[in-house]
């Protein structure tokens, strides 16, 4: 007697696909995101991956529902093995999921529906197209017409033989017959009914939005080394830059790849530097010098778990310090960490007009998880982001450090006007000439840094969430946050007022005000130190009472906060 | 008085009697007869050292940055504007030493960029340390027992990764010096002169005599003959002054990036479609 699994209760589904590197999880992943989004559904999908081309254990989520599904969980309902090992993923199954795999290979106690996927891609063509057996499968489960895979498949692999399209749609029906099969024989109970707004939602991944947030801030200059998990902005601007006429060139190393970022943005260029800690640590040089030659610049930071090497391909939000406090000696910069894809988009579009009018380096922090966190969203309205070029037309006695009120200067650039155009890393005169004049020193460290207080009081305030009046205060910050929310209404609002931080630095000192009440101020962050709790403690002088803390090289998933939300609040 | 000469009085940082004075006048004295360049056009990047202070004492425009990093900004600016002029200076230490790396892929790149390498063969600036380019034996503060290492062979180098323009030349020849370097600026592409001159203050080994003794005028050579060149870069013997290698009509990087082929606009005046751009956006509806 076969084990029967009831999902008709449910308001979203979660499927995981694990299998090897190279089995083809990530174009199962594309495949249903695609069709079930075009079907009316709500979808998420993140992965996890180890850090080799070929075999390892990686495995993709994906959530469907009706309603906003944003955010990453621990529960699997249906778990697709294409690979007999699931030892990563033991923790995460329960006796209500359903396992579909080769039987006598998995190593569970729990009850598996016995299908092997190599098997049938085998005789459909190759056993290379278990993932289309698999997406056949999923969907029909879901009861979508075959026809639109059958459509997807023929699109995907156009260029390819017939033979091949062929064969993975042979494969992608016999996945099908078999989860219809599930449907029909009441094993499975699933309905999910669609939804019909979802038509002008765009379906995106963090690459995607941080990229194209940096052409709508006008980007034309990409200077980076490839380095996980920021690769994938390269990549997506690389490919953009024929189309939109720009300059993307692949650095020899870090160091070059900022300081061509600098030249660039000396040149009147707009640029960007795309990396992960490993390869900003090796930025710090340039920073400092973006700092004393007063030169905007924009760096991409996609966060992984360090030290050095660390986990190459997870998450972390580990490097906040290291932005911080990157570069020696005092001089001013902002930083930005969007929770979500549309803040991965605006704030990262705003970053150009910022470095640009401040003339200081401004720093973009994500990670593993945001980078590879696709989902819909209603999309976004170029009408609120605008290129705002500071940029004047020297004349001939034009002086590029010029003392003003604000200690900003206008900034020139060469060949533009009759004027000429110096900077200089040492210590400098109005006209970017070497001094040692201690006056002088005094005056330009303070022409420098008197941008900060001007910074602070435009800073982003964290946005507010769950019960306003709340006496627990929880903070969190950058990618987390959907996670974080989700929790909060999970766990029942009734105490906890959410802060989620987008601006990181300098923190707005009206900050203040949402803080020093709390009875109790709960910090969640996906690091072992509390770097953010330490930043707010420095800056407020208010203790931080809890720290929600993990670095095991995941996100923090949805129900593990939603526990701790709950005994925070019954404590 | 040159328009190159700054209009008012600054006090280099330069030993009395250091070579960097002369190499300054013949750089001034090219820039006044390439009339077909606008000062107004010229960029000097450098890095950090003795040389690398040449712009501060030029009526240029100049981005003075970091030690060894000269090469990458001179690479960006040209990128952003191709219409300027663009010249790398900086000492053996911040060239070859320090921005090694950088010397080493931007000859790759082809970039339309002169890269004048002062190589007094020593650290000047830190006082007396051994450079790449230090001649096995010489002992100072830091290599007490002599220099161990090969020399860096620069010419050598360059022409190996396929340097468009190899020169070498010496600051006490200051009219081939001169000549050298109109020749470096006029050529499109990636243009190497390594420029020897002495260090008084901390090289006794390569006086003004060693130099006058151990160079010698190259002539009656086929610049195009790069095997021929790297014959010579590779000689043990005198140091050959005069243009090793040159190859014209090769791609520059610019010349071969899509985004300035059908439009030489710098970069500072174009402006995004946001037509494209929300198409690209729907396009993932």
């Amino acid at each position: 007697m076969n084990k029967r699994y009831d999902f008709s209760d449910h308001t979203d589904i979660s499927i995981v696909l694990s299998g090897e590197a190279g089995q083809g999880i990530k174009t199962v992943e594309s495949v249903l995101t695609r069709i079930l989004k075009d079907q009316g559904l709500n979808v998420f999908s993140c992965k996890e991956y180890m850090s080799r081309v070929r075999g390892g254990l990686n495995s993709t989520l994906i959530r469907i529902s009706p309603g906003k599904v944003d955010a990453w969980i621990d529960r699997i309902d249906f778990l697709l093995p294409l690979c007999p090992d699931l030892s990563r993923l033991d923790h995460r199954l329960s006796s209500k999921t359903v396992i579909i795999g080769e039987k006598e290979k998995i190593n569970t106690k729990l009850p598996v529906i016995d299908f092997s996927f190599e098997a049938i891609a085998a005789a459909a063509g190759d056993k290379r197209y278990s993932n289309a057996v698999a997406s056949g499968l999923i969907l029909s489960l879901l009861s979508v017409e075959a026809s639109l895979l059958e459509n997807y498949l023929g699109k995907k692999f156009a260029e390819k033989s017939k033979e091949i399209v062929d064969a993975n749609i042979e494969a992608a029906r016999q996945g099908a017959e078999k989860g219809t099969e599930l449907l029909k024989k009441n094993i499975i109970k699933l309905e999910m009914s669609s939804v019909s707004n979802l038509a002008g939602d765009i379906l995106v991944s963090g690459s995607d939005a941080v990229g194209m947030g940096a052409i709508a801030g006008g980007c034309n200059f990409v200077s980076s080394y490839p380095m996980s998990p920021s690769t994938g902005v390269l990549e997506f601007l690389a490919d953009q830059s024929n189309e939109f006429s720009f300059v993307t060139e692949q650095a020899e190393d870090e160091i070059a790849a900022l300081n061509m970022v600098l030249g660039a943005w000396y040149t009147g260029a707009r640029g960007i530097a795309t990396t992960s800690g490993g390869g900003f640590a090796l930025m710090g040089e340039a920073m400092s010098l973006a700092g004393i030659i007063e030169m905007p610049a924009v760096v991409h930071i996609a966060q992984r778990p360090g030290p050095a090497t660390g986990l190459p391909t997870r998450t972390e939000q580990g490097d906040l310090n290291l932005a911080l406090y990157s570069g020696h000696g005092d001089f001013v910069r902002a930083i930005f960490a969007p929770g979500n894809l549309d803040q991965a988009f605006y704030l990262t579009a705003n970053a150009f007009n910022l470095a640009d009018e401040y003339q200081i380096p401004v720093l973009i922090l994500t990670d593993q998880y945001l980078m590879d966190s696709v989902y819909n969203t209603p999309g976004w309205d170029l009408k609120c982001v605008s290129v705002k070029k500071h940029i004047t037309k020297t004349d001939p006695d034009y002086r590029r450090y010029r003392y003003t009120g604000n200690g900003i200067s206008p900034r020139g650039i060469p060949g533009y006007g009759n004027g000429l155009v110096c900077v200089d890393s040492d210590e400098h005169d109005e006209n970017g000439r070497i001094t040692e004049d201690w006056k002088t020193r005094e005056k330009m460290m303070e022409k420098r840094m008197k941008r900060l207080s001007m910074l602070e009081d435009k800073a982003l305030m964290p946005s507010v969430h769950g019960n306003p009046e709340g006496d627990i205060v929880v903070a969190a910050w950058g990618s987390q946050h959907n996670m974080v929310l989700s929790a909060v209404k999970n766990a029942g609002n009734s105490r906890v007022k959410y802060l989620h931080f987008s601006q990181v630095y300098p923190l707005n000192p009206r900050i203040k005000e949402l803080i020093d009440g709390a009875g109790k101020l709960v910090l969640v962050e996906n690091n072992y130190s509390g770097q953010f709790g330490d930043l707010l403690v420095k800056t407020f002088g208010r203790d931080i009472d809890e720290k929600i803390l993990l670095s095991n090289g995941f996100p923090f998933s949805t129900e593990f906060l939603t526990k701790k939300f709950e005994k925070i609040q019954g404590d | 008085m040159s328009k190159y000469e700054l209009p008012f009085n600054i006090d280099m940082a330069w030993c009395p009697g250091c070579g960097n004075f002369a190499i300054r006048k013949t750089i001034i004295s090219a820039l006044d007869e390439l009339t077909h360049i606008q000062q107004k056009d010229v960029v000097f990047v450098s890095g950090i050292g003795q040389a690398a202070k040449m712009p501060q004492y030029l009526n240029v425009n100049y981005f003075n940055g970091l030690h060894g990093r000269g090469l990458p900004v001179a690479l960006a600016v040209k990128l952003a504007n191709p219409s300027l002029t663009v010249i790398a200076e900086g000492g053996d230490g911040d060239m070859y030493g320090e921005g090694g790396n950088h010397f080493l892929h931007n000859v790759r790149r082809n970039i339309d960029i002169s890269h004048i390498v002062h190589n007094n063969m020593v650290y000047g600036l830190t006082k007396g340390q051994a450079s790449p380019t230090s001649p096995p034996g010489m002992k100072t503060g830091v290599q007490v027992n002599g220099v161990i290492n090969e020399p860096f062979n620069p010419l050598a180098v360059a022409i190996s990764l396929g340097a468009t323009f190899v020169a070498r030349a010496y600051s006490g020849e200051m009219e081939q010096t001169k000549q050298i370097i109109k020749m470096a600026i006029n050529h499109k592409g990636y243009a190497l002169v390594d420029l020897l001159h002495p260090c008084v203050s901390f090289n006794k080994i390569n006086t003004f005599k060693w130099y006058k003794e151990n160079t010698f005028t190259i002539e009656g050579h086929d610049e195009t003959n790069r095997g021929k060149a790297w014959e010579m870069a590779m000689n043990p013997g005198k140091l050959g002054l005069g243009v090793y290698y040159r190859k014209e009509g090769t791609k520059t990087l610019t010349d071969s990036l899509r985004c300035y082929q059908k439009d030489t606009t710098p970069l500072h005046e174009r402006k995004y479609s946001k037509k494209k751009l929300t198409a690209l956006i729907r396009s993932r509806v």
